[in-house]
């Protein structure tokens, strides 16, 4: 691309982002709280993550109907009061889990943040699981999960996880319907008992709040909350196998979905800000290689995209590509023709500094909000840094070379480190497919 | 919990060629958001062109007087910044959040392709390629993709402005020229067609000076007469099935016409008025149909076929949306909201319904403006249909000043006969 730049506008000198101020205070629990006050708007967000690993095959869908039902009740209140005592605060809470956590968020006008935090507390103390709501939502959440399983996407997501992860609680992160269907209220109660807990949970408020009396309100409301069990860490992930292409038929469907999954660096590795250039520059943005071949050149796709994925037991990358049927095995020559190309050779310099530009300037837009702060630190503490990670983390983008691009480059983007799955009309892709490689359907 | 608003700045001007300019300044975050808002939509598009205002959008990335293709995006996000551009029943919007140190950069890409796009034969194919796998991506390979948002809206209206496919046929599409995206740019692209929301991290004055440089000497035209696209509310009830071959499960969708959102102190309990319905457990309806007779799965209310009661025009549409397992039957799940709706008109609102619905909305819709390029989107949008960017630091106090009994006569409005049912069947129910 020649414009000439005479025309377009330099940027003025930057001004830096205010120093981000933590207060925080571990109680007696173990259970660490952090606070930061952020005025933009009279609300507060809460996040309330406790990690939730566990290896038994039902976890995950004792896990999913424990966040369906952690809400319903107490022995003094129904779902129906615990409900409109959020909408009084115009608060809400979401209970979401996933193989290493669960994670409570919440919001609510800043003044109501005692009384969310009583909520909590209510909850995380004394939740019932009334025998009603656990087969109310257990059948509800049965329903969902088969629509949830008609949706391409998530057909090709659990494809992927399966291949990367095989047995692992990983591979599980979508529960089977029939787990869930079994999953008895004596065993959300003992499971609660047993992990919801606040040994290595982390509290994190953000918004129109003083720290100080919110950690002093935090302690006295949440110090009930308390237990002697301790989190159990995720198991080991198994050795990728990257294997034959896996090709999930979806007769009649008008469209593939393409998935590449591999290992990523995690967070806290001196390497990671490296990593994380090389993934943008490949596909993390849509200036990216692959955005710019597949859909501004090629017009195959979308939203072709690559991401890094962080969990307690190692990182992932994972690339998604949802192309229509006839072009199937050209897009992924290209996905791979592109990954060869960020593995062998190195990047110009020009495409280093906008990737660069970028990760700085999103890490600034995403944490000037108080959802986006109160969840970025929250994914940033669980994977085991600290909030010096953040403060440090565009230094650290800044001091990027090519050279270190191409060293991470060729050990994650490589084709031959990645897994292949694609979701599709077997007999309209399976051919051509297995003129690239060779292909195992499903 | 008392509810508080805000009180955003705004300065407002218009340049000599027609553009409404609004400048709200906020130097919390050293971040800036321009947007550039066009006052045509879906409704506004050509028969025999359904989709062409979406195409038209992608278009609009394509190079312009200066830039060649690839050069907006690499020019935004190598400044450390985010862009995206949408397109509505009423307007059609471009966008990007940057570091504050980029805002003349980001007025100069916007002002460029106001002053020209580079449209092409080659990138018309490419960009109708890419919206084909758009819309295979979110409908064609999608169960429930199109409902209600793309299929309720011809049960209800007549007319092809009100009612057609906003995303388009293939054929439609694939009929599209050069020629056409020429003249759509030429009658609705006019600077006098268009509001421009500039907020975040900026000094007024020295981004009016900007704002004057880029686009002062853009040409002016006549902006067009926007047509009235009013239809007569329904009489009697309309109700369509459809299968969705896709999908596992059934699904309903019920749509009532509700007074023009220009009229505010109308409009407004009908806001309240789907959240009293299915925000939250405490819902009427939630607690009725998911919790009581449990015959739905998942539930949703709201104004807007797109999901946002403030950015659009009349006519309009409060919806109900649920979905129920194969083996209850849709009359049941509509006769309950049916006697919900019965319910609340007869009985009223119950000893603190109303407070604790309209502390949720303003804490919302104070949430939907905390990040700047929110408050700059919803900014535009208030100043485009009413003259008012000022309305989204009031919205939360407006919302605590309606009536209960101006949501309960609104309850009373939602009867059969006003209303239009999209019924979907599971076709791809195992």
């Amino acid at each position: 691309v020649s414009t000439p730049t005479a025309v377009v506008p330099g940027l003025t000198a930057a001004r830096s982002p205010r120093k981000l101020t933590v207060a925080q205070r571990t109680l007696a629990t173990d259970l660490r709280v952090l606070v930061v006050r952020r005025a933009t708007v009279p609300l507060v967000e809460v996040r309330l993550r406790v990690p939730f690993a566990g290896r038994p095959a039902d976890h995950s869908a004792k896990a999913a109907v424990l966040a369906e039902t952690l809400l319903s009740g107490t022995a003094e209140l129904s779902t129906v009061d615990i409900a409109a005592a959020l909408q009084e605060i115009g608060g809400s809470l979401n209970v979401g889990a996933d193989p290493d956590r669960l994670l409570v968020s919440g919001n609510a006008l800043a003044a109501g943040l005692p009384r969310l935090l009583e909520i909590l507390d209510a909850v995380l103390t004394g939740a019932a699981y009334p025998m009603e709501d656990v087969v109310g939502e257990r059948e509800r959440l049965v329903e969902r999960l088969h629509i949830a399983r008609s949706q391409p996407g998530v057909v090709a997501r659990e494809a992927l996880l399966g291949r990367m992860y095989g047995d692992h609680p990983y591979a599980r992160e979508i529960p089977e319907p029939a787990a869930v269907a079994a999953v008895t209220r004596a065993q959300l109660r003992s499971l609660h008992r047993s992990r919801v807990v606040p040994a290595g949970s982390t509290l994190v408020i953000v918004g129109d709040v003083s720290p100080g009396r919110v950690l002093d309100r935090a302690e006295a409301t949440l110090s009930g909350w308390d237990s002697a069990a301790k989190p159990q860490a995720a198991p080991r992930l198994p050795k990728l196998e990257t294997g034959p292409v896996l090709l999930v038929d979806r007769p009649g469907a008008v469209q593939s979905n393409i998935r590449l999954g591999g290992a990523a660096l995690p967070r806290r590795d001196p390497q990671y800000a490296a990593m994380q250039l090389a993934n943008m520059i490949y596909g993390g943005y849509f200036s990216s290689r692959l955005v710019e071949n597949i859909r501004e050149d090629k017009g195959y796709t979308y939203s072709p995209h690559s991401v890094i994925e962080h969990s307690s037991a190692g990182s992932a990358l994972v690339m998604e590509a949802d192309v229509a049927t006839e072009v199937t095995a050209p897009a992924l020559l290209e996905l791979r023709y592109e990954l060869g190309r960020m593995a062998t050779l190195p990047v110009d310099a020009a495409e280093l500094e906008s990737a660069r530009q970028y990760a700085i300037g999103t890490l600034a837009l995403s944490t000037a909000t108080q959802a986006g702060l109160a969840s970025t630190l929250t994914s940033v503490l669980a994977s085991g840094v600290d909030v010096e990670w953040l403060r440090e983390h565009t230094a650290r983008l800044g001091a990027v070379t090519v050279s270190d691009v191409q060293q991470q480059s060729a050990r994650f983007l490589a084709p031959s480190a990645l897994a292949t799955v694609v979701v599709g009309d077997a007999s309209a892709t399976g051919l051509a497919l297995s003129t690239l490689d060779e292909v195992r359907t499903q | 919990v008392k509810i508080p608003s805000m009180s955003y700045p705004v300065e407002r001007t218009t340049l000599g060629n027609g553009l409404r300019v609004v400048i709200s300044p906020d130097r919390a975050a050293p971040v800036i958001a321009v947007a550039a808002y066009y006052d045509v939509g879906i409704r506004s598009e050509p028969e025999g062109r359904t989709g062409f205002a979406h195409l038209f959008e992608h278009l609009m990335f394509q190079g312009s007087a200066t830039l060649e293709k690839l050069a907006h995006f690499r020019y935004v996000q190598s400044s450390g910044g985010v862009f995206n551009g949408s397109t509505h029943l009423d307007y059609t919007n471009y966008f990007e959040a940057l570091p504050s140190n980029a805002l003349e950069r980001a007025l100069f890409l916007e002002a460029d392709r106001m002053r020209s796009p580079r449209i092409t034969e080659e990138n018309l194919a490419n960009q109708l390629a890419v919206v084909k796998e758009e819309i295979r991506v979110n409908v064609l390979n999608q169960p429930y993709g199109a409902f209600p948002w793309l299929t309720l809206p011809p049960v209800m209206f007549d007319t092809f402005a009100n009612g057609h496919n906003g995303y388009g046929d293939f054929v439609d599409l694939e009929s599209a020229t050069v020629q056409d995206a020429a003249s759509f740019f030429e009658r609705y692209y006019a600077p006098a067609n268009a509001v421009l929301s500039v907020g975040g991290d900026l000094d007024p004055d020295e981004t009016l000076a900007m704002i004057e440089r880029h686009y002062g000497d853009i040409p002016g035209r006549a902006a067009p007469r926007r047509p009235d696209f009013a239809e007569p509310d329904l009489t009697g009830e309309r109700r369509v099935r459809q299968v969705d071959a896709l999908a596992p499960s059934p699904a309903v969708a019920l749509a009532w016409r509700v007074p023009d959102p220009a009229d505010l102190a109308a409009y407004l309990p009908y806001v309240v008025l789907a959240e009293v319905l299915t925000d939250g457990d405490s819902s009427r309806l939630r607690q009725r149909l998911v919790q009581g007779d449990r015959i739905v799965t998942s539930l949703s209310g709201y104004l807007g076929f797109m999901g946002d009661p403030f950015d659009v025009r009349d006519p309009t549409a409060l919806l109900l949306s649920a979905h129920h397992p194969q083996g209850v039957a849709v009359d049941r799940v509509i006769a309950g909201i049916d006697e919900e709706l019965r319910r609340l008109a007869d009985d009223g609102l119950v000893a603190g319904e109303l407070a604790r619905v309209q502390a949720k909305i303003a804490a919302h819709a104070l949430r939907g403006v905390d990040s700047v390029l929110g408050r700059t989107l919803a900014m535009a949008t208030a100043e485009q249909q009413r003259g008012r960017a000022e309305l989204v630091g009031e919205l939360p106090g407006l919302i605590a000043a309606v009536d209960g009994a101006a949501v309960v006569a609104a309850a009373a409005r939602l009867v059969p006969p006003r209303r239009a049912v999209l019924e979907l069947a599971a076709g791809g129910a195992q």
